[in-house]
This record gives structure tokens, C-alpha cells and sequence, in this order.
């Protein structure tokens, strides 16, 4: 059986809630069946309220959402089918675990005892079993939330929707759960749309991440490819560190472009969205992709000079002044041969010009 | 060892240290209770006090005719009584007679048997002429019914100091001379009727003001800040304005040619000349308490219903409950500790008002508390009117217990 490719899909979708300003704008977005997709973005971006058309909770402005090639826009919520993991859980607090598990099949008029071995399997996905008869408020937040996830596939949706489900968790907790989540998405192999502003779960869970920033999608592939080529200086931005350059293009041939930057150095670049000589751009590093005394012959080499250490345990930063970025930031291994790095000395930096990618300017 | 005493550094044992430190916090929270605790004393406290007292306590002609009932302690009632019990009447009655007192007595004999008021006015109006000697022979002489047991046996009966007589009155009971319980004849029954009535005017405000709360207060709770707080002004408004402003302005608007008439005559529901009358009767007071009661209900509930997240619903919707179920099986339940306030508070508020019924209740919508007031206010029968208050009172206590067991007063939400 083929998956279908365009499970739930935004055609044009354009939201306003005050006829002013346009939330979202122009989105079109297609998510293939069984897919972990991640809208991922900062807060305002628009991410959450493309959830809730698709929840049915806001309708579109303009355009249509088809959900399994049926426009959704007419289907009153309690309809749509689709389970949903709130930012607050939701559970509700008057009635016990179980009864908030049997909730959705109660509504569907399901037999009592098909329901209780429904509940009974969805909370030992979550490894809940024994608290059937707790109130919600007895359980600690994690507990709360496994029930709310639990709660969302209990009747087998085909689309569960999560809406920063673990922002109110502490850092732990939230790594675990991040896994637990994902585990139960390979097993069920159920679609999710999951919204969260936090990068790392967004790398971490998802099959494919959509970059939510005014309005529209910025990027929207897999985890690695957002990372590691980024289509424009907002994702390379928002996505894990880097390290900019602003000038101006000299010189495109091929698979590298120079860069005159304001200090005057010039720097050989990935041309990602850069076209033609005298275009204005951002330079984009990573900075593991830099490299302190390469061997090797590189494409850029500049001396810098050590403006503050950092030791994090694993690995030390160093803020250098580099080229005129005084916020060039540089992640090295720990290791005895690094001893010497102290503040205020000068090193060589050495990076090739396809890992610095000459994107839009901001 | 573990029962050794722990010391804090400068060698004093620990609690005492302890007990030191915190005296001045406590000293501080006394001192700032103090000012309320005196004037929950002595606004409340007393004068409920003073009330259940005054219900229960008929010592005045206990005191006025200390001899006679002396003497007829002896007496067993089922003869007339023998010429010391006369000798000792006489000796009261001569005494109130030079102090001039004997009104008080009067009204309470002729409260506990009619006929009393001649017969001592008579009888002190003639008690100087007595000779000494054979005082039962005399008394006979002067009013026949001091022959007559059963005023005797009345005149015994009002001897204790305490009598629940009253309570039994505001039950339309009453003691027969047998010191039975009966019912006072049927064309004397009010009291009844007035507390079948209070309890079902407190009741359908109670419901009716419900009903109108629920959606405002559900409006309130769920519009935009901008929006909500003009809503909320609408409803407090009342409470702003005088209680006596509003009921008036309601005579206003209900009276039989006001606009509320007139618009039904207008619609066709009644003929010009038979308007139906909406004031001085039980549709006045239902009308009006509702209006004047609405914020107690409108408070609680709306409090209760801010803090019931909107992703309840959501959650219930989106777990396919359609948007009724999702309101009867989620957000009804969770404004249960809102209802139960706001309706104990009306009900409680409304079975005591007075103000309301007494202008636009007329005969027929007066409440037990307008019987109350007559009771301070004209009839000076201030015990029964304590009487009266004593048993409201603890109606509502019931109430308030039955609540507690039925919902738990833990579950109530006033803010």
C-alpha cells in the first residue's frame, strides 16, 4: 500500500484575526502519511495557529486544508478525527485517568469492554498501567503528560497534533519524553504534527521540520539538511549556532563566489542564494566547520585573535575577533594539545568555502 | 541520644529560642485580628445572642407575680386552688397596683387566655375595697372567673421563666390548656403559608437567577478583556445603586399604567381595561430579587468559569465530543463550585429579604421577613419577632448543612 504523499495539505493559506495583519501568509505545505513533521519557529511565527486550522479550532482567511485528499475547512472539530496534545496538557481535572482515556470513546459510543482494553493499551504505551484510578492532579507533570499522548491515540486517530506539549517540563523530563514520543510514533506509525519553538526536540523527533518565520515556511526538509544547508540566513540563524560575515559579492564562478567583506578581507564562499557580482550577502558558518592550525590546505585561513575561553566540559568555545566578527565563535575538542589557547593570543582558523555559504543579507 | 536537648548557639534549649522568636509575629497577628474579632463580638455575636435569649425568655410576669406562683406550686389544678394561692394573688396584685405596672401583666395573661384583660382591670380597679381575710371568697365577688379553673390553670401555666410558646406560634401551634400541642385554628394559620412562601420565592429566584447568570457569566468569562469589562460594569451596576433606588425604579416600571403594561397592551397579550397587575403581588417580588440578586449569582460563577481553561473545550472537541457533550460532561461539572455559591448565596439572601417584598410585594408577596419587621416595628412583640429570626436562622444553618453534605462546602468558590 502506497503512502499517500499528501496526507494533509495547506493549499494557499492565508490567516488574519484582525483583518490587519496576516499570521500566516500564502502557506502551502504538504505532509506525507506517517510522517513526524516539526513546525518549528519562534514565538508569533505563525506555527501554532496552523495547527489550530488544522484542528478546526481557526479557520483559514483563504485557501483550503485537505486532510487524506478531503477539504477539512466545512468539518466541524469533534469530526475531524485528528487527536491533539495541548500545551497544558488539558487533561481534565474532574475526572480520572481513566475516565479522561475513555472520554473520546465514550463520545464514539464504543463498547465498554472494546474500550477498556483501548485504554488499557494506550497506557501501556505510555507505561501508565495502575493509574487508571488516579485524578489528574495526583500525577506529577511528566505522568500528565504521557496521559494527554495517551489520551490523543486512544481511539486510533490517523493525525495527532502536539502543540509544545513539553514546554512546561523540566530539561530531563523533556529529553525523555522527546524519545518516548518519537519511540511511539515508529511503533504506531500515526502522522504527527508537532509545534515547538525548541530547536534540539525539533532535531531530535522529527522526520522533517518545517521553519516557521512570518507567516511563512522558510525551509522545510529533514533535520540534517536544515542544518547543514540552510537556504536562507533566518534558518541558518535560528538553527544551532553560526557564525556570519556581511559583504559584498566580488566574484561568482561556479561552486564558489568571493566575498569582500566590510573589513576588507576577502573570503571564498558557497554561493546559496547569492546571483550575481556586487549582490550584498551574509556570509554563514558553522562553527565546528572551522578548523584552529588546519594541516590540511584550506580554502579561507585567517589569523584571529582569542578574545574570551569557555570551558563547557567536552568542549571549549573560543569568542575570537576574526575579520572584523567579534563574535566569531569557534567549538573545539577538549584535548592537551588545546592548552595553549589563552586569552589574547593569535591562532590560525582555517574553513573551506563550500561549509560557508553566502546566503540572503539580512 | 536522640531526646537530648538541642541548643542553639548561645546555649538556650532550641524551642525556647524558637518560642521567643516567633512571640512577636504572634503578638503583631493578635493585635491586627483584634479590631475584627471585637466587631464580630459585638455586632454579631451579641445581639444573636441577645435574640435567641429574648425568644425563650418570658421571666417578666414570672417576676411581677413571684408570690402567687409560690403558692401554687402546690397546687395539682384539678380543684380550684385554696385560700393561701388567693392570699398571695392578692398580695401582687395590691403591689402592682401601688407601682402602677400591672399593663405588662395584662397583655401577657390575655396572650395566653382571652378574657384575662377585664378580669384584672376589674379585679385591681377593685382590689383597694378588700377586706382582710377569706381572699377567694373576695376574689369570686369581684369577676366570676376567678371561680373558674381553666383561668386559673392558664394563669399556672405562665409561670416558667423560659417558654418555647413562641416558636410554636410562628408554626401555627400552640399549647391547649393540658399543655398540649395543637394547631390554632385554620383562619388564624399565616405563619405557614408565609414560610411555604418565602421558601418558594427564595427558591425561583434562586433558579431564575441562575438561569440568566449562567450565559452572562459564561460571556463574561470567555470575551476579550476590552469587551468583558464593560459587560462586568453592566452587571455591577446595580450594586452601585441604592437598593431602595432600584426597587422603586421596578414600582416604576411594573405599576399598572407604567411601561411594561403598556407594552403588553401595546403587543395584544391584554386588554386596556383589564391590565394584569405585575406589583403587590408575588410576580413583583420574583421580578425584582432576581434583578437585585443576579451580581451574587453573576460573581461566583464568573469567577469560577475564568479559571476553566479554554483548551478544555478544545481538548474535548478535538477528542470528537460534539460541542454539547463537550459542555455537559466537561464544562458543566467544573462550574459546579460556582453554582453552588452563587445559589447558596441567593437563596440564603433571598429567604431573609425584606426590603424588596415590603415595597413591591404588596399582601400576597410579603415575606417572613416583613412579619419580622411588623413584629419589631408595630405589634412590639419582640419576642416573637426573635422567635421568628431564631428559626430563619437556623433554617439557613440547615441549609447550609444540607449543601455541605450534598456537595461539601470545600467545593464552593466565591473568588
Amino acid at each position: 500500500m502506497s503512502k499517500n504523499k499528501q496526507f494533509v495539505r495547506f493549499d494557499n493559506v492565508d490567516k488574519s484575526y484582525d483583518g490587519k495583519i496576516l499570521v500566516v501568509k500564502g502557506l502551502d505545505l504538504d505532509i506525507e502519511e506517517g510522517e513526524f513533521v516539526t513546525m518549528l519557529g519562534p514565538s508569533g511565527s505563525g506555527k501554532t495557529t496552523c495547527l489550530m486550522m488544522l484542528a478546526g479550532f481557526e479557520t483559514p482567511t483563504h485557501g483550503e486544508i485537505y486532510l487524506d485528499n478531503k477539504v477539512i475547512s466545512n468539518i466541524p472539530p469533534h469530526k475531524r478525527g485528528i487527536g491533539m496534545v495541548f500545551q497544558n496538557y488539558a487533561l481534565f481535572p474532574h475526572m480520572t485517568v481513566y475516565e479522561n482515556l475513555a472520554f473520546p470513546l465514550r463520545v464514539r459510543k464504543i463498547p465498554k469492554d472494546e474500550a477498556d482494553k483501548k485504554v488499557d493499551k494506550a497506557l501501556s504505551m505510555v507505561s501508565l498501567q495502575g493509574f487508571e484510578a488516579r485524578m489528574p492532579m495526583q500525577l506529577s507533570g511528566g505522568q500528565q503528560q504521557r496521559v494527554a499522548v495517551a489520551r490523543s491515540l486512544v481511539f486510533d486517530p490517523k493525525l495527532v497534533l502536539m502543540d509544545e506539549p513539553l514546554g512546561a517540563l523540566d530539561k530531563n523530563l523533556r529529553e525523555s519524553m522527546q524519545y518516548e514520543i518519537k519511540h511511539i510514533h515508529e511503533s504506531i506509525g500515526v502522522t504527527v504534527v508537532y509545534v515547538t519553538h525548541d530547536q534540539t526536540e525539533a532535531l531530535t523527533m522529527s522526520n522533517r521540520i518545517a521553519v516557521f518565520n512570518d507567516g511563512k515556511v522558510q525551509q522545510l526538509s529533514s533535520p540534517d539538511e536544515l542544518y547543514e544547508r540552510p537556504v536562507n540566513s533566518f534558518v541558518a540563524e535560528f538553527i544551532g549556532e553560526n557564525n556570519t560575515f556581511v559583504g559584498t559579492v566580488t566574484d561568482v564562478s561556479g561552486n564558489t563566489c568571493k566575498v569582500k567583506l566590510n573589513s576588507g578581507a576577502e573570503i571564498l564562499a558557497n554561493p546559496i542564494s547569492v546571483k550575481a557580482k556586487g549582490d550584498k550577502t551574509t556570509v554563514s558558518l558553522r562553527p565546528e566547520r572551522a578548523l584552529i592550525n588546519p594541516k590540511d590546505k584550506m580554502d579561507n585561513n585567517y589569523k584571529g585573535k582569542i578574545k574570551e575561553v569557555i570551558y563547557h566540559g567536552d568542549h571549549t568555545r573560543l569568542r575570537m575577533d576574526m575579520l572584523g566578527n567579534e563574535q566569531f565563535i569557534l567549538k573545539i575538542p577538549n584535548s592537551s594539545s588545546n592548552l595553549e589557547i589563552k586569552t589574547g593570543n593569535d591562532i590560525n582558523v582555517g574553513w573551506n568555502a563550500n561549509d560557508s555559504r553566502a546566503l540572503d543579507p539580512k | 541520644m536522640s531526646n537530648e536537648q538541642i541548643l542553639s548557639s548561645d546555649g538556650v534549649p532550641l524551642e525556647v529560642s524558637l518560642k521567643k522568636a516567633e512571640r512577636r509575629n504572634k503578638i503583631r497577628a493578635v493585635l491586627l485580628v483584634a479590631p475584627l474579632f471585637l466587631f464580630v463580638l459585638i455586632i454579631y455575636v451579641f445581639p444573636i445572642g441577645d435574640m435567641l435569649f429574648r425568644s425563650v425568655d418570658d421571666r417578666m410576669i414570672t417576676k411581677m407575680l413571684p408570690k402567687t406562683f409560690k403558692a401554687m406550686e402546690q397546687w395539682d389544678g384539678k380543684e380550684l386552688p385554696e385560700e393561701p394561692v388567693y392570699g398571695a394573688l392578692y398580695e401582687d396584685l395590691s403591689y402592682l397596683k401601688k407601682t402602677k405596672t400591672y399593663g405588662k401583666i395584662i397583655a401577657r395573661l390575655n396572650y395566653e387566655k382571652s378574657g384575662f384583660s377585664s378580669l384584672i382591670k376589674k379585679t385591681v380597679r377593685k382590689i383597694s375595697k378588700f377586706e382582710e381575710g377569706n381572699y377567694k371568697e373576695q376574689f369570686i365577688k369581684v369577676h366570676k372567673r376567678w371561680g373558674q379553673l381553666d383561668y386559673l390553670i392558664a394563669l399556672k401555666n405562665t409561670a416558667p421563666k423560659w417558654s418555647y410558646a413562641k416558636y410554636l406560634k410562628g408554626l401555627d401551634l400552640k399549647f391547649d390548656q393540658d399543655r398540649n400541642i395543637i394547631q390554632v385554628p385554620e383562619d388564624r394559620r399565616i405563619h405557614k403559608i408565609l414560610w411555604i412562601r418565602t421558601l418558594n420565592v427564595a427558591f425561583w429566584v434562586t433558579v431564575f437567577c441562575f438561569c440568566l447568570a449562567y450565559p452572562i457569566s459564561h460571556l463574561l468569562a470567555t470575551l476579550p478583556m476590552k469587551y468583558s469589562n464593560l459587560l462586568m460594569i453592566c452587571v455591577l451596576l446595580p450594586f452601585w445603586t441604592s437598593l431602595l433606588v432600584r426597587t422603586s425604579s421596578w414600582m416604576v416600571l411594573l405599576q399598572q399604567q407604567g411601561p411594561i403594561n403598556d407594552l403588553i397592551v401595546w403587543i395584544g397579550f391584554a386588554a386596556d381595561d383589564n391590565r394584569p397587575e405585575l406589583m403587590y403581588n408575588v410576580i413583583g417580588t420574583f421580578v425584582a430579587m432576581t434583578q437585585i440578586l443576579l451580581p451574587f449569582m453573576v460573581l461566583p460563577l464568573y469567577s469560577v468559569m475564568k479559571t476553566i481553561s479554554p483548551s478544555l473545550m478544545r481538548a474535548g472537541k478535538s477528542l470528537g465530543g460534539t460541542p454539547f457533550t463537550t459542555f455537559l460532561k466537561i464544562y458543566f461539572p467544573l462550574t459546579i463550585p460556582g453554582i453552588g455559591a452563587g445559589c447558596l448565596l441567593v437563596f440564603i439572601l433571598s429567604i431573609g429579604y425584606y426590603i424588596t417584598p415590603a415595597l413591591v410585594g404588596g399582601a400576597s408577596g410579603s415575606l417572613i421577613s416583613n412579619i419580622i419587621a411588623y413584629h419589631m416595628k408595630s405589634s412590639l412583640d419582640w419576642a416573637f419577632a426573635s422567635a421568628l429570626g431564631t428559626m430563619l436562622l437556623v433554617g439557613v444553618l440547615t441549609i447550609y448543612w444540607i449543601y455541605n453534605k450534598l456537595v461539601g462546602i470545600d467545593n464552593i468558590k466565591l473568588g
